[in-house]
């Protein structure tokens, strides 16, 4: 290189910086510049496809493509890619399934709480049914007498009447119910959850204990719950397979290790990313990592199994990549080593037998009917990966019909989502914050000593507007917040580039809300939300008291958002935190983020006034029935 | 703390009220009709070859106060966890297992997921496919931790506590509170209580037999017309006495039971039951659960009750002896021994239910099968 053109390389690296810091600047002012920005981005949200999930027809002849931000499902031939037909579906579809004999494709749409049912011999909507909270998953039994459908918010699983859509009953499933596969025999239905089953009741800890999460086993028949497989230390289940013989079954899932300091990255790891094997071919369900050093598997998601039972696929959204598993290799590793196995990352050289790289957020994936191609969505370049399953290289890629730029948000989520970031790559902002939400974990953020500041994960919509952010009010802003903290907490690793940061900034302030699934359709309030309001906004106590302004709900939970983004002392400092202070949590969506408190030492809303409230501190409730705090509680649910 | 058990053996298993068709009802039962009628010897009175569980084969504890027939298996609810007969072997859940307490006091079954709902002394608890979760008045928007019945209705669990009732809707997870602020309830020591799609009862210590339209939501209120605690001076015109321990509602007939006589009410006319003139062994009632409008098991102090709406059998240890006895009363009052060789564990009976024929009864001093003899 030149001198010359080192200085122009110079003049151009500067003047880039330059730029990059004004759109920083700009990015981050809290005025105008920046609501112009989110404006002209979410329109381009509208525009981009967004491929979740992928299935083919029982003949093989169709590709069926959930796009998740198109609200459609997409019909390509699986012979040329051509497309066929797009079927719009309902708000923010998340989980589709055909019927066995392929004539009908029932898609959850999980923003609206409808199932579009698709005639796929005409390729259009012919029915859609109102299900429940947050349809994420569905399924058909053999005999078309029953659909299952997985709710995330209201953690079941309804029964449907396969041919009409009416609810019949709701099974009992786990936390952020969501994934649902029909077993090979079509006896029994398996489903996974997101989020971790609520703690004991005797934890002695605080709510902190290890995760538990489950596999629910239901009868397909008689459509009842058999069994619940025990995930013990999981939370964040994702997709589930079995072997074409029903002799191996496989799901993905997080293993947190959240009981010790997250700022601990570099000694080993805040999450293993796991499959739990289980089954005839396998007895006793066993956990086996996925993760290699220096090499994670961030975010597992999806998993097929070739029809000839010799390779697992898992597709790994935050590493950006689908690993491969060769099964005989992995049988003789688990037969031949005693586990535990998760804490070793030497095990996976064993049988991981390649990492291929696909696009961004892959997620959902389809094998041919001969096992030769793979094929994997990639939720954030609108692409298609095929996979050769020989060479196990990506042959082709489809791109799906959409925007050809990238917006400012798409980047955002793009950098929301990788696990590139972080040291080792192990981890990604999305996996805390399971799409796009929380995780239900109490969190040992920083290097303080094991114990101290437990702060409870909270959820990222809505939270616009409300800083400073932290529990203790630490981080004045959203950038301060995204960027050095967490490059210095959670990542070890290389800080964002200021584009970079801009970008995800203007993502999570654009997140937008989930609709509230606790208020009237009408918006108005039932009589005990009613009552709930007004113990929510009241001055005077039961005894005619005046209660202090400081000590009303309504006021520290002031405004749109619930929150007066001030400090206070609330009494519920524990021993083992270092401030006393605490932000007054914002309350959208409140109900769906148990635990609560700072630490989630509340396993419940009802539990920071009976069990954490005992001076009156957090607003004045000793007064209350316990009819009139449930009453406060059924408002609260609205917000 | 065994005091505290050993009264709460008092206390009673809510029954289950089961959805039925509207029935042809007489106005009064066939006892009532049946003074004019001819004698009849009582050889349909069904005959039991009883088996008794206890701590001797797998029982956790011989203190039974709650029993569910769920199918092939068997839920004893008893003071020291909750024990499931399945395959011909006993498991026991406890609190290790996240049990709400160790005393199960009641039990319900959801017919249509399969879910097990168990009232104990210190929440609720819910079991479902192995797994237990457990709701407190501290964690959840139960009323109160002593929930002596449980009762399932679609998607609505019902609750008799210690300090009112309590409504849990599934779907919406919201709780409802029933007191004595927004019913008539002038008690709140609920008991039990029966839901059914179209009436919920509530049986309540002190305060009679509320009644809730599912249809209105409104309440209404059944008291002891006499007023009486102590004698019954307007029988059959109303419930027998305040003090309500058990309620069933089957065939749109209503069952109570109280610690001073029982009560069957067709939603018109009451027929109340006392010792003096039926085949009660006691007036002090722990438990009723009624077959269908005319048919009901009633478990005493004094030993298991059955009524055909004419006739009455009684089975129990002998109250002298302790030897197994039956003993049959027809509608002229005759009452005659049948030989038998088994009897229920205990006479003090706190729990009952059918499986199929069989009858489970839960007592003071074990958990008994009756398997029905031809």
């Amino acid at each position: 290189m030149t001198g010359r053109n080192k200085i122009g390389m110079h003049a151009a690296a500067v003047g880039f910086a330059l730029l990059a810091a004004v759109f920083f600047a700009i990015a981050l002012m809290p005025g105008r510049p920046v609501r112009a920005v989110e404006r002209d981005t979410a329109s381009d949200l509208l525009d981009y496809a967004s491929p979740l999930e992928l299935l083919f027809s029982p003949d093989g002849k169709r590709l069926y493509v959930l796009c998740q931000q198109s609200n459609e499902i997409r019909v390509f031939d699986a012979a040329t890619y051509a497309v066929i037909n797009n079927i719009a579906v309902g708000r923010t579809p998340r989980g589709f399934a055909l019927s066995p004999s392929g004539d009908r494709l029932f898609v959850a749409n999980s923003w609206d709480d409808t199932l579009s049912v698709i005639d796929t011999a005409k390729l259009s909507v012919i029915a859609t049914w109102p299900v429940g909270a947050e349809p994420s998953g569905v399924v058909e039994d053999r005999v078309a007498k029953h659909l299952f459908v997985a709710n995330r918010i209201s953690n079941d699983i309804a029964v449907l009447d396969a041919l009409t859509g009416e609810e019949q009953k709701r099974l009992l499933g786990g936390r952020g119910a969501s994934y649902l596969t029909l077993s090979p025999d079509g006896a029994r239905i398996y489903a996974t959850h997101i989020y971790p089953n609520p703690s004991p009741l005797r934890t002695g800890l605080e709510n902190r204990t290890v995760p538990e999460s489950e596999i629910t086993v239901i009868d397909a028949a008689r459509a009842v719950v058999l069994d619940r497989i025990p995930l013990h230390s999981v939370a964040g289940v994702f997709h589930l397979a079995f072997s074409n013989d029903g002799r191996l079954g496989v799901v993905a899932e997080y293993h947190p290790k959240n009981l010790v300091p997250l700022a601990h990255l570099e000694h080993g790891g805040a999450f293993a990313h796991t499959l739990t094997l289980f089954g005839a071919d396998i007895g006793k369900p066993i956990e086996v990592p996925l993760d290699e050093l220096e090499r994670y598997a961030a975010q597992p998601f999806g998993v097929a199994i070739a029809p000839d039972k010799s390779r697992i696929y898992v597709t790994c959204g935050g590493s950006e990549m689908v690993t491969v598993i060769d099964v005989p290799r992995l049988m003789r590793f688990i037969h031949t080593h005693a586990g535990p196995y998760v804490q070793d990352l030497s095990a996976s050289s064993n049988y991981v037998v390649a990492h291929i790289p696909v696009g961004r957020n892959p997620r959902g994936l389809a094998l041919t009917r001969d096992g030769r191609k793979l094929l994997v969505a990639n939720r954030l370049d609108d692409t298609i990966s095929v996979i050769d399953s020989r060479t196990l290289r990506v042959a082709s890629t489809i791109t799906m019909a959409g925007p050809k730029t990238v917006s400012v948000l798409r980047r955002g989520e793009q950098t929301f989502y990788t696990a590139r970031q972080s040291f080792q790559g192990q981890i990604g902002c999305a996996t805390c914050h399971i799409d796009s939400t929380f995780d239900g974990l109490t969190w040992d953020l920083e290097p303080d000593g094991f114990g101290r500041d437990v702060v409870d994960n909270k959820l990222l919509e809505g939270v616009k507007d409300t800083e400073p952010y932290k529990w203790n009010g630490g981080n004045p802003n959203l950038p301060t917040e995204c960027g050095p903290r967490t490059e210095k907490y959670f990542w070890r690793s290389q800080n964002y580039s200021d584009l970079t940061l801009t970008d995800l900034v203007v993502y999570v302030r654009s997140m937008p809300t989930r609709p509230n699934r606790f208020r009237l359709p009408g918006g108005e309030l039932t009589p005990a939300q009613e009552r709930g309001l007004a113990l929510f906004s009241r001055t005077v106590d039961k005894f005619g008291k005046p209660i202090a302004e400081s000590n009303r709900c309504s006021f520290c939970h002031s405004g749109p958002k619930g929150t007066n983004q001030k400090l206070s002392d609330v009494g519920t400092r524990k021993a083992t935190d270092n401030a006393g202070l605490l932000k007054a949590a914002p309350l959208t969506n409140i109900a769906l983020t148990a635990p609560f408190l700072h630490d989630g030492s509340a396993r419940t809303l009802e539990e920071i006034w009976t069990v954490y409230n005992p001076d009156d501190k957090h607003g004045r409730t000793n007064d209350l029935t316990k009819d009139e705090l449930n009453d406060l509680i059924e408002y609260l649910r609205t917000r | 703390m065994k005091k505290l058990c050993m009264i709460t053996m008092l206390l009673l298993a809510a029954s289950l009220a089961f959805a039925a068709p509207p029935a042809s009802v007489p106005h009064k039962p066939k006892a009532a009709q049946a003074a004019s009628a001819a004698p009849q010897v009582p050889q349909e009175l069904p005959r039991f070859r009883f088996e008794n569980f206890t701590t001797a084969n797998g029982l956790p504890d011989n203190h039974v106060y709650s029993v569910l027939v769920d199918g092939d298996r068997i839920w004893a609810g008893t003071e020291n966890g909750l024990a499931v007969y399945e395959n011909h072997a006993w498991k026991t859940y406890t609190t290790k297992d996240g049990l709400a307490h160790r005393a199960v006091l009641s039990l319900a079954l959801d017919k249509r997921t399969g879910d097990v709902w168990a009232g104990t002394m210190a929440g609720l608890s819910r079991i479902s496919g192995g797994r237990i979760d457990t709701f407190t008045q501290l964690n959840s928007g139960l009323s109160n931790d002593v929930v002596y019945g449980v009762s399932v209705d679609g998607e609505d669990v019902w609750v008799a506590t210690a300090a009112g009732a309590c409504r849990l809707n599934l779907k919406t997870g919201q709780w409802a509170l029933y007191n004595e602020r927004n019913t008539p309830m002038a008690e709140i020591w609920v008991y039990a209580v029966a839901a059914a799609p179209t009436k919920v009862y509530l049986a309540v210590w002190g305060s009679g037999l509320l009644e809730y339209d599912q249809k209105t939501g409104r309440w209404d209120k059944y008291d002891d017309p006499d007023g009486e605690t102590e004698m019954v001076l307007f029988k059959d015109q109303g419930l027998i006495h305040e003090i309500v321990t058990s309620v069933s509602f089957v065939d749109n007939i209503v069952w109570a039971a109280t610690y001073f006589g029982g009560s069957r009410y067709d939603g018109r006319y009451w027929h109340n039951f006392l010792t003096k003139d039926s085949g009660l062994p006691s007036n002090f009632i722990n438990t009723i659960k009624g077959v269908d409008g005319n048919r009901a098991w009633f478990g005493t102090d004094k030993g298991l009750a059955y009524y055909d709406g004419v006739n009455w059998a009684v089975y129990r240890p002998s109250l002298t002896s302790g030897k197994p006895e039956m003993t049959v009363r027809d509608a002229q009052g005759n009452v005659s021994p049948v030989a038998v060789t088994t009897a229920p564990a205990h006479n003090y009976v706190l729990g009952i239910d059918f499986q199929g024929n069989d009858i489970w009864v839960a007592t003071a001093k074990g958990l008994s099968h009756g398997i029905r003899q031809p």
